[in-house]
């Protein structure tokens, strides 16, 4: 069996517990060394508790206490015989839209956290909409301090029986919830004693069995081309590739292939998976590719299965979410940055605003702010090759990058 | 294994295609990078993956070494040996010249590792390098945990958390003024078990004192450090001679070994994954002196 890599992302709201969650994983899969232990065992006890607090493993930097700001993800590893796991830790306070969309991008697991006391709350509904939002598929829910509610049963199908609700119009594929105490350590790794009742997977469980990714064979083939190159050596003299890390789906040796914008067709002639030469590959493996006809393709271009094309436009529609103090509004020049492509744009309108209470996309034609989520138009000053997001991910993402101080706006997710 | 017949990826093949992306990224975007060698494992690991991330080209950037004076001689044999090998051009910032300029001024504790910082920032602002790839992983340490795999650094190499950048899905931005420059950390996301999972897989070769063998050594602040002309021991230190290896490669003065019978790379992996400590904090003495020692250096614009 092929150990996989699943990522995942964090979110609760304050004091749910969620620091203390993910040092219990890290601590029940035995991530945790005997140093690090030791040192939060002597700052607990400094602030005189009995046992080590497992929240202190994912504490805050110095730099960020004294300045006040929270910096949006930390990152976890751990594994286990069958996986490995990184988790991106999105603190829940400040801030939250954008940390939680920056650690929700790069996974395909959300881990929602909720006080079983406390129920589903509005910081609930903003998870799990961020999450819908941001492609994820699959959405565990730990109902957590089940100890502190004497491991009832009807708490807990109560807010299992919420949550299921607000998650329905989300459309999210795949949700479980799990009833847990991170302070005990009930149905983290180790089931619980405590709770007969409950008979599904402990989060471990869960984590080592949901599915990882999609099968590449049910997606059309993309490569964002990175890198041409040519090595004019005497041993390549006229060797010819187009490097990038496949985006989506498989292309094997003899397929046709359409280059974007040019829109040009052509045949894949050789595939090189970092120096061995082979006759098919998937995503999300980096490849090189050779192919039959002399086109002049450029890093940026896109090279696609032939009956499925990318989209070529000037001018798409995206669902940004604004991740800088400069807020984006109509008429403003930036930066997009699709994958490898840099394009200059114009943001051309502003049309709503994402209520992630309601769900509802309020009218809207003024300034998006830090942490808004909101659907504008961009022209761009050249065609790009992008895809719906809903459909790909990668092909269908981008970020907005400040001309003048390079810093990023907003990350958008492009609907065709 | 990745299993082609099912179409998924062992994770190593993930992490490693994700490092390769990086690199094609600095070097699609950047002018003039540079990657830091120094013969330790991660940056051995580095040049492998930017070697299978051009072939058949060669690695179309240069290697930087800060020399603190003090390394151990079998790594400066294996770094010159590398890059030979490779065809790749060699630069070596000595601390010893900044040392006799008077630019640097030797510690009272003889450790050579803090003044590593100048060096290293005024090689990059001589040779305008531009992206600098470093081997830090975010599993090292939790000031390391919240590093950017892009990370931006000012004209006087410091990290600045409010000007670090959100890094969504794999669109990195590297945008940065003159004389600002980025690190960029391929392996952000490998363990220290993934390395070695790593090199044993490629079979690469290492430096030989990463494996077990007998060493003079003398015990200060709980660690076996290597006796020699840096400034070890003094006092009332005893030499004796242990079966030894190195975990992490540094500056002599504070890098200490392991006792390990470990000869192989199969036997470190089964060694590390069984290991009660940090690879930082059984071996660095540089990372001990306070909690937030690493968050500091970082800032400062250490690796």
């Amino acid at each position: 069996m092929t150990h996989e890599l699943l990522r995942f992302a964090t979110a609760g709201s304050v004091d749910d517990g969620k620091s203390t969650l993910v040092g219990r994983l890290l601590h029940d899969t035995k991530s945790v060394l005997a140093d690090q232990l030791a040192a939060i065992e002597r700052v607990s006890n400094e602030r005189g508790m009995d046992a080590a607090d497992l929240a202190l493993l994912t504490d805050g930097l110095r730099a960020e206490r004294e300045q006040g700001i929270t910096i949006d993800v930390a990152y976890r590893y751990f594994s286990t015989a069958n996986r490995s796991f990184i988790l991106a830790d999105t603190p829940g306070h400040v801030q939250y839209t954008r940390n939680m969309v920056t650690g929700a991008s790069t996974t395909e697991l959300a881990l929602i956290l909720i006080d079983v006391r406390h129920g589903v709350v509005e910081q609930t509904r903003r998870h799990a909409a961020i999450a819908a939002l941001l492609g994820v598929r699959h959405i565990a829910v730990a109902v957590n301090k089940m100890d502190l509610v004497n491991y009832s049963k009807a708490d807990f199908d109560a807010v299992r029986t919420d949550f299921i609700e607000i998650a329905r119009p989300l459309g999210i594929e795949d949700v479980t919830v799990i009833p847990v105490s991170a302070l005990v350590g009930d149905n983290i790794v180790d089931r619980s004693a405590q709770m007969p009742w409950y008979e599904g997977q402990t989060l471990l469980e869960y984590l080592e069995a949901v599915p990882v990714g999609l099968d590449p064979r049910e997606l059309p083939f993309r490569l964002p081309v990175q890198y041409v190159n040519r090595p004019r050596t005497a041993t390549h003299p006229d060797f010819r590739g187009f490097a990038g890390r496949i985006a989506s789906g498989v292309v094997r040796v003899g397929d046709e292939v359409v280059i974007s914008p040019v829109g040009r067709t052509t045949t894949v002639t050789g595939i090189d998976v970092l120096g061995t030469p082979t006759d098919v590959a998937f995503s999300p493996q980096s490849v090189t590719v050779l192919l039959a006809d002399e086109i002049d393709i450029v890093r940026g271009d896109v090279i696609s299965a032939a009956e499925s094309a990318p989209q070529v436009t000037r001018e798409i529609n995206a669902t940004v979410c604004v991740l800088g103090e400069t807020p984006i509004s109509a008429g403003q020049r930036v930066l997009a940055r699709f994958g490898p492509k840099t394009v200059r744009a114009i943001v051309g309108s502003v049309t709503d605003r994402l209520d992630l209470n309601s769900l509802a996309h309020l009218p809207h034609t003024g300034a998006l702010e830090l942490n808004d989520v909101g659907t504008i138009t961009l022209r761009l000053a050249d065609e790009v090759a992008v895809d719906d997001y809903d459909v790909l991910r990668t092909t269908g993402a981008f970020i907005l990058v400040d001309d003048q101080d390079g810093s990023t706006l907003a990350g958008g997710m492009t609907r065709c | 294994m990745t299993n082609i017949s099912d179409y998924t990826l062992d994770h190593l093949d993930v992490l490693e295609s994700e490092a390769v992306h990086i690199f094609r990224e600095v070097v699609g975007e950047f002018d003039r990078p540079v990657l830091l060698f120094s013969g330790g494992k991660d940056s051995v690991v580095m040049l492998h993956l930017a070697v299978k991330a051009f072939a058949p080209s060669p690695v179309p950037f240069p290697v930087l070494h800060v020399d603190t004076g003090h390394n151990f001689p079998e790594v400066i044999t294996y770094r010159d040996e590398t890059v030979d090998r490779l065809g790749v051009r060699l630069v070596v910032a000595h601390v010893q010249d900044w040392i006799d300029d008077g630019r640097l001024r030797e510690r009272s504790d003889g450790t050579r590792n803090p003044l590593q910082t100048v060096p290293l920032l005024e090689s990059i602002v001589s040779n305008k390098f531009d992206a600098v790839f470093g081997g830090g992983r975010r599993d090292e340490e939790k000031a390391r945990a919240k590093e950017r795999v892009f990370s931006l650094r000012d004209e006087f190499g410091q990290w600045d958390p409010r000007r670090q950048r959100p890094e969504l899905w794999d669109v990195y931005n590297g945008r940065h003024r003159p004389g600002e420059h980025v690190r960029v950390f391929p392996l952000s996301n490998w363990t220290e078990v993934d390395v070695w999972r790593y090199i044993e897989r490629e079979d690469i070769a290492l430096p030989q004192l990463y494996f077990s063998h007998e060493r003079d050594v003398f015990a200060r602040d709980g660690m076996w450090l290597t006796a020699g002309d840096w400034g070890g021991p003094t006092g009332n230190e005893q030499v004796v001679r242990k079966t030894v290896r190195y975990r992490t490669v540094g500056d002599m003065s504070c890098t200490g070994a392991v006792e390990s019978t470990a000869t192989s790379v199969s036997d470190v992996i089964v060694e590390v994954a069984a290991s009660r400590l940090t690879e930082r904090g059984a071996t660095r003495a540089d990372d001990r002196m306070s909690e937030a020692a690493m968050e500091d250096r970082k800032r400062e614009g250490y690796f």
